[in-house]
């Protein structure tokens, strides 16, 4: 069981490491670059089949080579055997098309080809969720790679290895919730629903995602053992199809959404304030009683 | 569907010294042997007083399994162990060091969440060459039976796993000795609590104010009227770079005098005796606590059923006999010859021996007559009726018991370092409070300090340090009554009259005219003694692996 997982760097935007200056555009510069955390719970996907099927997690990534840390986040906190960086640049300002070609060309390079490829819902950043479905796109055009089901919203996967079955539940929201069972061959893509939890019900398999989870730490110090950079070179591509060039749309523009006005008043009170303290359990102790 | 379960020969349940124990020996014997452990790591749910023995005659002792433990997961060794009698501002102390060392090759003070880890990480590596391992995070809730024989363990996380050897080393709440009908929680009196605080204070500081000389620590054992009539004693160990300030009460007596744990605990740090130690700087680490099997009255005698053996706490074997208190090297020994037994058992052909020969080797080793001493059994009837504790306190309060202590005063000293005299000493308020008291009248001398230079911490700022994500409620109050379940407000650890923010808290509801006196319960608190469910009448259960309170020292 082979499986491939995509992934993206984007700005960390949790509270404390993100900075934005006063127009409230990010500061690229400031902030730093993590692992796309919907990728992450792909990565646990590809994790979970391992630990249950044996063969090898390989995370790819398309970006400048300070990408290298991303995949290097994912192999250390998740897990990973092997680690591609496709950075070059001519593959720079690319849009969600000229990604999607340049990854699937990735995949059509790898020596073998993966079982299941497992992308994430969508990134931090970006948002279009489209890189995953598009790379599936390419995929099918690709002479070189074999067709592959698509199924995405996928919040929970068992493989039938013997019968080279994937079983899949869907999450379709909607005004009421459903989980889609669906069943379908191998090889093929799968993109996670961030509700995908991995599950582990025997012994068996925590002590081997214990043993994998060891591993890939050790193997995270040394990670650029682990680690093949291509460019478009290696990977024989024409620079007019990937990067800006190759990309046809562009961002026009972006506009923050001012924030409402806050439509209560707020009286800031330090704790340490004993009287300002005492007013406030005043003005509590009429609704105490929970009416 | 019962071909698809996982099988294991060998499955531990809790990775504290017992189970350590236990799976490092089966390991050795080439048991393939998984461990499962409730906490989020081992040592997670573990207190103890904080000392562990290795005693001379022991088949096994805990460095004997694991070489470097007294390097690298001890605390200091304890060199000097002393008892100190105290009636009002009077104390007269004995050496109790010939009790300490009778029968010990070496004996440590040890910080559970540090030891049991190191110990955990150890087993891992052991158990996992067998194809086994040690998985956290996992609840044990019950037993697999297959046709009433038990085949196996039922857990929260996990479908059931099937085994050959299931070795109980759940702890004193363990869920599987009373699944297998083993162990219940009917009598407070089988029962001792013990609550405990761990005090930071730097490594010079302790040498200087404990006399201490680098490596060698100290213990302080503290009995008489400082806990007024509740029947108990409270205890100090030196750590590295902290102490461990505790005291152990007998249940029936802290249910019966509506005693609330935490105040006790307040009495001994606030007494003047610890000022020479506190010098009114207190700054407390971890508050504890902890139900204590009390192994005269509850070590089963034949601690196993099936292919269940019981160790440790689980099996009630904790000794604790006056100053006495033994508990993690009679559960290493144990886990040992739990072991022992199964791979005898295997040799022979009948792997379903083992319960049987496990309860042979106890006997044999000794192990059991050091839990239950016959003389303790012999003379328990007399010794601890009323019409004796009445006759012993008259003599002992008489001119002429004061003039035989006085005379004998160095043999009542000896009397306290005999394990002979030990193992007869009985629970009645005369051995508890009587005797100590009158030996600080007569024998004491004034101590110097004042007490209360120092505030320890609030109930809610003890429970506030603790962490808890306790998940679903797992205890059930069945009898809401405060007159069935009252004593659960005084008696848990973190609860307390007049306490709102408790586990247990008392309510006075108005219905229909009528005034009820219930007790109610918020688990949020809960530090999973299992108190309350010996004085209260409750549903028990462990929480889900990985919820509920865990302790960072232990």
């Amino acid at each position: 069981m082979n499986t491939l997982v995509l992934t993206k760097g984007v700005p960390d935007f949790r509270e404390g490491k993100v900075s934005f200056d006063e127009d409230g555009h990010l500061e690229r510069g400031k902030t730093p670059t993590v692992m796309n955390p919907n990728d992450k719970v792909a990565l646990q996907a590809a994790l979970q089949e391992k630990v249950r099927h044996g063969g090898t997690v390989s995370l790819m990534s398309m970006g400048p080579p300070g990408y290298k840390e991303v995949l290097r986040e994912g192999m250390r906190e998740v897990y990973a055997d092997d680690l591609y960086l496709l950075s070059d640049r001519e593959m720079a300002a690319a849009d969600t098309w000229a990604t999607a070609m340049t990854v699937t060309t990735g995949i059509a390079t790898l020596e073998e080809s993966p079982d299941l490829i497992v992308a994430g819902f969508k990134t931090a950043d970006g948002e279009t969720g489209h890189t995953g479905p598009q790379t599936m796109w390419c995929h099918h055009m690709n002479d070189r790679l074999p067709d592959r089901p698509l199924l995405t919203h996928v919040v929970a996967l068992d493989i039938d290895m013997e019968e080279g079955r994937l079983r899949a539940k869907r999450l379709v929201s909607g005004d009421v919730d459903e989980i889609e069972t669906v069943e379908t061959d191998l090889p093929a893509f799968v993109v996670m629903d961030p509700e995908f939890e991995p599950s582990y019900r025997k012994a068996d398999h925590r002590l081997r995602y214990k043993d994998l989870r060891e591993e890939t730490k050790a193997r995270a110090e040394a990670f650029e053992d682990h680690l093949t950079m291509w460019n478009h070179e290696d990977l024989n591509l024409d620079p007019d199809f990937i990067g800006l060039d190759g990309s046809p749309t562009i961002v026009a523009g972006v506009d923050p959404i001012p924030k409402g006005p806050a439509e209560r008043e707020a009286t800031p009170v330090s704790p340490d304030d004993d009287e300002a303290m005492n007013e406030v359990l005043g003005e509590l102790t009429p609704f105490a009683g929970g009416d | 569907m019962t071909d698809e379960y996982e099988h294991y020969e060998a499955i531990v349940v809790g990775a504290g010294p017992g189970g350590a124990a236990a799976a490092a020996a089966l390991a050795r014997q080439g048991v393939e042997t998984l461990v499962l452990e409730r906490g989020v790591d081992a040592g997670s749910k573990n207190v103890s007083g904080g000392l562990i023995y290795a005693e001379e005659s022991a088949p096994y002792t805990i460095d004997d399994l694991f070489p470097a433990f007294r390097e690298e997961a001890a605390e200091r060794p304890i060199d000097e162990y002393l008892i100190h009698n105290i009636a009002g501002d009077k104390v007269k102390t004995f050496d109790l060091d010939r009790i300490h060392h009778h029968d010990t090759d070496w004996c440590d003070a040890v910080l559970r969440r540090r030891m049991d880890s190191w110990l955990a990480e150890r087993v891992h590596e052991l158990t996992r060459e067998t194809g086994g391992g040690l998985l956290t995070e996992v609840r044990v809730n019950g037993l697999l039976r297959e046709d009433g024989e038990i085949v196996g363990v039922t857990c929260d996380e996990l479908d059931p796993i099937k085994a050959d050897l299931i070795v109980a080393a759940d702890g004193v709440n363990s869920e599987l000795a009373r699944d297998a009908g083993l162990m219940n929680w009917d009598e407070p009196e089988d029962w001792f609590q013990g609550v405990k605080a761990v005090v930071e204070m730097e490594p010079e500081v302790i040498d200087e104010r404990f006399g201490l000389d680098g490596e060698p620590g100290a213990a302080h054992l503290f009995s008489g009227d400082l806990f007024e009539t509740v029947r108990g004693g409270g205890f100090l160990y030196t750590n590295t770079d902290s102490l461990s300030i505790g005291t152990v009460f007998h249940l029936d007596s802290l249910a019966a005098e509506r005693a609330e744990p935490h105040e006790l605990l307040n009495a001994l740090l606030t007494h003047p005796l610890l000022d020479q130690w506190l010098q009114g700087e207190y700054e407390e680490r971890e508050y504890a606590a902890k139900l204590v099997p009390d192994s005269k009255k509850v070590a089963h005698p034949s601690p196993h059923q099936g292919r269940l053996l019981l160790v440790g706490d689980a099996g009630g074997q904790m000794q604790a006999q006056g100053p006495i208190i033994k508990g993690m090297n009679h559960a290493v020994t144990a886990g040992g010859l739990a072991a022992e037994a199964y791979a005898d058992a295997k040799t022979r052909g009948d792997p379903a021996k083992a319960g049987e020969l496990y309860e042979r080797k106890l006997n044999s080793e000794g192990v059991m007559d050091q839990l239950r001493p016959s003389r303790y059994r012999a003379t328990r009837a007399i010794s601890e009726s009323g019409v004796v504790t009445g006759v012993g306190s008259t003599l002992l309060n008489s001119p002429v018991g004061s003039a035989g202590l006085k005379a004998l005063g160095g043999v009542a000293e000896r009397a306290f370092n005999s394990p002979f005299l030990l193992g007869m000493v009985p629970d009645s308020r005369m051995s508890y409070v009587e005797i100590p008291i009158r030996i600080a009248e007569v024998l004491g001398e004034p101590i110097e300090g004042e007490g209360g230079t120092i505030e320890p911490p609030k109930l809610a700022d003890r429970i506030g340090d603790l962490t808890y994500d306790v998940g679903d409620p797992h205890i059930e109050l069945i009898d809401d009554s405060y007159a069935a379940s009252g004593t659960a407000v005084t008696a848990c650890p973190v609860s307390a009259e007049g306490f709102g923010g408790g586990c247990y808290r008392d309510e006075r509801v108005k219905t229909n005219g009528e005034e009820k006196h219930l007790v109610s319960l918020d688990t949020q608190p809960c530090i999973e003694c299992g108190t309350c469910a010996v004085v209260a009448d409750t549903h028990w259960e462990h929480p889900s692996g990985g919820k509920g309170v865990e302790y960072k020292r232990g």
